[in-house]
């Protein structure tokens, strides 16, 4: 019989019990389970932005349109940062895995600086808009672009200052399980955001000349 | 490694690995697929080599790819039967996003379907 | 300094919110003294504010939802009254703007902070035991929901003092709720008290769903859950889904008061039509959110009553998982008027009608399993089968204007009133009240007392049909929704009988009031001993009432449906079979008050452009949770010593079967 305390299997035979009927899961899973359910429902925020985005893209108001301002090799440079800074990403969950703080702590920068660089190269192309006047209070195209773009560019921001506060807690806590848990779902975040971008560069940006 | 994954954990973490091997060849394949599908999109948009009106299914297409190559390669989403919860969430969240983006363009597209256009308006006052 | 914020925002001049204020603020103030003078701060502080308890998490949501319901009601009473007097050339007593603020109010906070906190409460009070765990997934987390949810109430109570309430309708439609037509601050009470009650209510859909996924006692298979579960599960996911349209569509509304955005407004290129179509593929899940978990209920309630299993188990699952799916394919009907042409009626029309068979699958399936029942005429099964007459009477109505043609005669009359006060209140209330009364004996171990609760119900029954029957009437003369005064005076009448109708159910919720005082009195003859004076069949009733905080001393082991019964009719030992072992429970946290204080301050800052307050109130929070980030002893330990001493005073209670 299974009894679990805080969900923690006792046993390491292969159980032939239905997965199931395994009663409660291992701390683990159910965090970043409930880190993935967070995950779809930030998606479903960002579905809600495309939506409008979509709907009111041709909205410009008699301002300017998207082929107009984007430039798409300045995307293209955001675009790599974006995934290279996946990769990272990935690297540094290794190193996380076999308790490496020096590796962890490389990789984790790189991946903040990669970030930090997308943020750096967004910022200015929404500061050349505005100073163009193609600011998000013009027309209702800019409106959904500056809050889909921005939306994104803010959970980005968020994501770095949560890598800062991770490195920290790794370097007070150590490699604990609770610690390990919650860079397993800073990396879920991370990754999700790069799956976020490639609808943002596919529709706003490449879409705009369609 | 007596990690939770190796003591045969009956439950998979959404994004949890394997070996540190496998995870590294996982991270270097879906680096470079994703890489080929960007550059793929971006190319196709600059050249005149697609015709015209295939583009949009084009691009869409190369965006669920890579969106796809991101869930397995980085995210190890799989059919496996302990990542069942995950999956069916991922599906239900996908049918949520699918209806909540589609639904809105149809519907704000066809809300002009009553309307009738000004010069038609002017003609039937004459 | 202060942003907008002025003395002007104190309405001196308006006498009824300035005397209900008044009294409000004597009331609380009054409540604080008498708690200060008794010393009950620390035990409040300890075993409530901070508590990350489930089964007391769920009773504070469901005291919320009772205590809203007290002012959702008054806006109710006051625009019958309003209603009953002005006809002709009569004005009433109400201004239009002060109306337009009620109805506003009255729907918000009826939907928001009634339905949705009680129905919460009871999921959170219940799933857990009926799971056989001892916690939820995330326990400080759902501390932090329902602090989150009272914040939302606090903002939007504050408004009736400070400033004003909106005047748009509990779904503030643009280009009204723009800041070009409503530049007052009532619209952003509104939306920064539901951006921030609505993540709470977020965070607490991905906590029971992980909850009911992935923490479930040993041997409970998805086939062995009980059916309020899985319609749990249905309405969790449908918050996870569903809210965060919610949260996107206000901030779009949001950017556009504050940042002069483009989304909804008349100029600009904006569309208000879009926000309605956002916002109703929030607001048709929510209502299913709603009624989901009062089905739950009413599958616990006929099955125990009936002393016979649920009839139909897969069906009712099939049914339920169903109805979460299909939720997200009919919100156009809400507004078939917009003008998307026959074509895109047609399939939401359909799509609508489609909904209702799950919906009728179910009703069957509770009339099946009371049939060759039988049955115990308690009040909680009084309310059960008032549900069900009542409910597919608004179903029918509901399924009447799911038919385009009909719905552009009845769309915003007072037949659409009556249709979701029908649904709603015969629905998702007659359910909170049927899970108040079953599960109230479990939470505070004494039952509430069995005449005034049938006497309640009464009260609603038949208040209910004497205040909506003549909308139905009304409606189809050619009211609208949101009148504060009509010109034609042969409809006075029905107006009037209304009011009575409205007035019966204030009865009934005074009687409530009373029994709550006079089951609290003679709580020792309504004492229940043994944990199950229902005769239940499912697993909360295995425990002691109320529970220990630990819920099980030995998670169980389930082998089947209706795990308790099974066990009952094996004449088995109770739980105790399982040699015991120390418990770990979740300490408590102040996190969840915390953070709420501070969400409450950049709220109202926000509210008021108050800068540095909202910079202050967003920084608070920020370093609640980062404090909380390095909290690394999580568990209280419960020693064998006291689970046995425990389980000895409750098998002692318990008579030998």
């Amino acid at each position: 019989m299974i009894d679990s305390i805080d969900g923690v299997l006792l046993e390491n035979t292969v159980d032939a019990t239905a997965l199931s009927e395994r009663g409660p899961a291992p701390r683990r899973v159910v965090v970043s389970f409930g880190f993935w359910l967070f995950l779809l429902s930030d998606i479903i925020i960002f579905a809600a932005l495309f939506a409008a985005y979509a709907v009111l893209s041709k909205h410009t108001n008699g301002g300017l349109d998207g082929t107009q301002l984007f430039d798409r090799r300045h995307v293209l440079i955001e675009t790599a940062c974006l995934l290279a800074s996946s990769f990272t990403c990935g690297i540094m969950m290794i190193a996380v895995d076999r308790r490496s703080a020096l590796g962890t702590y490389f990789w984790a920068m790189l991946t903040a600086f990669l970030g930090a660089t997308f943020l750096r190269l967004e910022i200015a192309e929404f500061c050349v808009m505005v100073l163009r006047g193609a600011g998000p209070a013009r027309s209702a195209f800019l409106s959904s672009f500056f809050a889909l773009v921005g939306t994104h560019g803010l959970h980005v921001a968020i994501g770095i200052a949560w890598l800062f506060t991770m490195m920290a807690q790794i370097a007070t806590l150590g490699f604990r399980p609770m610690v390990m848990t919650r860079i397993l779902c800073f990396s879920l975040f991370w990754h999700a955001l790069d799956i976020v971008w490639i609808g943002v560069f596919t529709i706003v940006y490449l879409g705009a000349h369609l | 490694m007596s990690t939770p994954e190796h003591r045969g954990e009956a439950q998979r973490a959404p994004g949890a690995h394997r070996s540190g091997r496998d995870r590294l060849y996982s991270y270097i394949a879906g680096l470079s697929l994703a890489s080929i599908l960007t550059a793929a999109s971006f190319a196709a948009a600059s050249s005149n080599l697609v015709w015209g009106p295939s583009m949009p299914v084009l691009l869409a297409v190369l965006a669920i790819a890579q969106m796809g190559v991101h869930l397995v390669f980085f995210l190890h989403v799989s059919s496996a039967p302990d990542s069942a919860n995950t999956v069916l969430a991922l599906a239900f969240g996908i049918f949520v996003v699918g209806l909540v983006v589609f639904g809105s363009m149809i519907i704000m597209a066809n809300l002009s379907h009553d309307v009738v256009s000004m010069d038609k308006l002017l003609q039937m006052q004459r | 300094m202060f942003g907008k914020l002025t003395w002007s925002a104190v309405p001196f001049d308006q006498p009824i919110p300035l005397i209900t204020v008044c009294v409000l603020l004597f009331g609380i103030l009054g409540l604080l003294i008498l708690v200060t003078l008794k010393g009950w701060w620390p035990y409040l502080w300890r075993e409530w504010i901070t508590t990350t308890d489930h089964k007391r998490i769920g009773i504070m949501y469901v005291i919320l939802a009772l205590v809203m319901l007290l002012r959702g009601f008054s806006d109710a009473i006051m625009m019958r009254a309003q209603l009953a007097v002005a006809a002709g050339n009569a004005a009433g007593y109400l201004p239009p703007e002060h109306y337009n603020q009620i109805f506003s109010a009255h729907g918000t906070i009826m939907i928001f902070f009634v339905g949705m906190t009680f129905v919460i409460g009871l999921m959170n009070f219940v799933v857990p035991l009926q799971l056989g765990v001892r916690d939820v997934a995330f326990p400080v987390l759902n501390s932090v929901s329902f602090w989150l949810t009272a914040a939302g109430v606090l903002l939007i109570n504050v408004s009736l003092g400070v400033g004003e309430f909106s005047r748009t309708g509990w779904l503030a439609y643009p280009p009204l709720s723009e800041i070009a037509y409503s530049p007052g601050v009532g619209v952003d009470y509104y939306l920064w008290s539901l951006q921030i009650s609505g993540l709470g209510t977020l965070l607490s859909g991905i906590n029971l769903t992980t909850t009911i996924l992935k923490l479930r006692a040993p041997g409970m298979g998805y086939g062995r859950m009980p059916v309020f579960c899985w319609t749990a599960l249905a309405s969790n996911l449908l918050i996870v889904a569903a809210f965060p349209i919610l949260t996107a569509t206000f901030a779009m509304l949001l950017l556009d008061r504050y940042l002069g955005f483009h989304f909804f407004t008349n100029d600009g290129g904006g569309s208000p039509m879009m926000y309605v179509n956002l916002i109703w593929a929030w607001g048709h899940p929510e209502v299913y959110i709603l009624i989901l978990p009062a089905f739950g209920v009413f599958s616990e309630v006929i099955a125990t009553f009936s002393g016979k299993p649920l009839f139909g188990y897969r069906s009712m699952v099939l049914a339920t998982m169903g109805i979460c799916v299909l939720s997200f394919m009919v919100w156009l009907h809400h507004f078939f008027t917009m003008g998307a042409g026959a074509n895109v009626n047609a399939f939401f029309g359909i799509a609508t009608m489609i909904i209702a068979i799950p919906t009728g699958v179910k009703i069957f399936n509770w009339l099946f399993t009371m049939y060759g029942g039988s049955i115990r005429f308690t009040a909680a099964i009084y309310w059960a089968i008032g549900f069900m007459v009542t409910f597919v009477i608004g179903g029918m109505t509901g399924v009447l204007m799911a038919i385009p043609p009909a719905d552009f005669i009845l769309h915003n009359s007072l037949f659409l009133v009556a249709h979701f006060h029908n649904v709603i209140i015969g629905g998702v209330l007659f359910g909170a009240f049927a899970g108040y009364t079953y599960w109230f004996p479990k939470a505070f171990g004494f039952k509430l007392h069995e005449g005034l609760g049938k006497a309640i119900f009464w009260c609603w029954f038949l208040g209910f049909y004497l205040a909506f029957m003549p909308l139905y009437a009304l409606g189809l003369l050619g009211a609208t929704r949101r009148l504060q005064h009509y010109s034609d005076p042969s409809w006075q009448p029905l107006m009037i009988a209304a009011l009575a109708g409205a007035t019966v159910i204030l009865v009934g919720i005074a009687l409530t009031v009373v029994q709550l005082v006079v089951s609290i009195r003679n709580r020792d003859r309504l004492r229940d001993l043994t944990g199950d004076p229902w005769n239940g069949r499912t697993l909360e009733w295995s425990i002691s009432s109320p529970p220990p905080g630990w819920n099980f001393s030995g998670l169980p082991t389930v082998s089947g449906l209706d795990a308790f019964w099974s066990r009952k009719l094996q004449r088995a030992p109770g739980a105790a079979a399982v040699p015991l072992k120390p418990v770990s429970v979740p300490k408590r946290s102040a996190l969840g008050v915390q953070v709420a204080f501070f969400a409450t301050l950049m709220g109202f800052a926000l509210v008021w452009h108050i800068g540095w307050m909202a910079i202050l109130g967003l920084l608070g929070a920020l370093a609640a949770g980062l404090h909380n980030a390095w909290r690394v002893d999580l568990e209280d330990t419960v020693p064998v010593s006291v689970l046995a001493a425990h389980e000895g005073i409750q098998a002692s209670r318990v008579a030998p079967t």
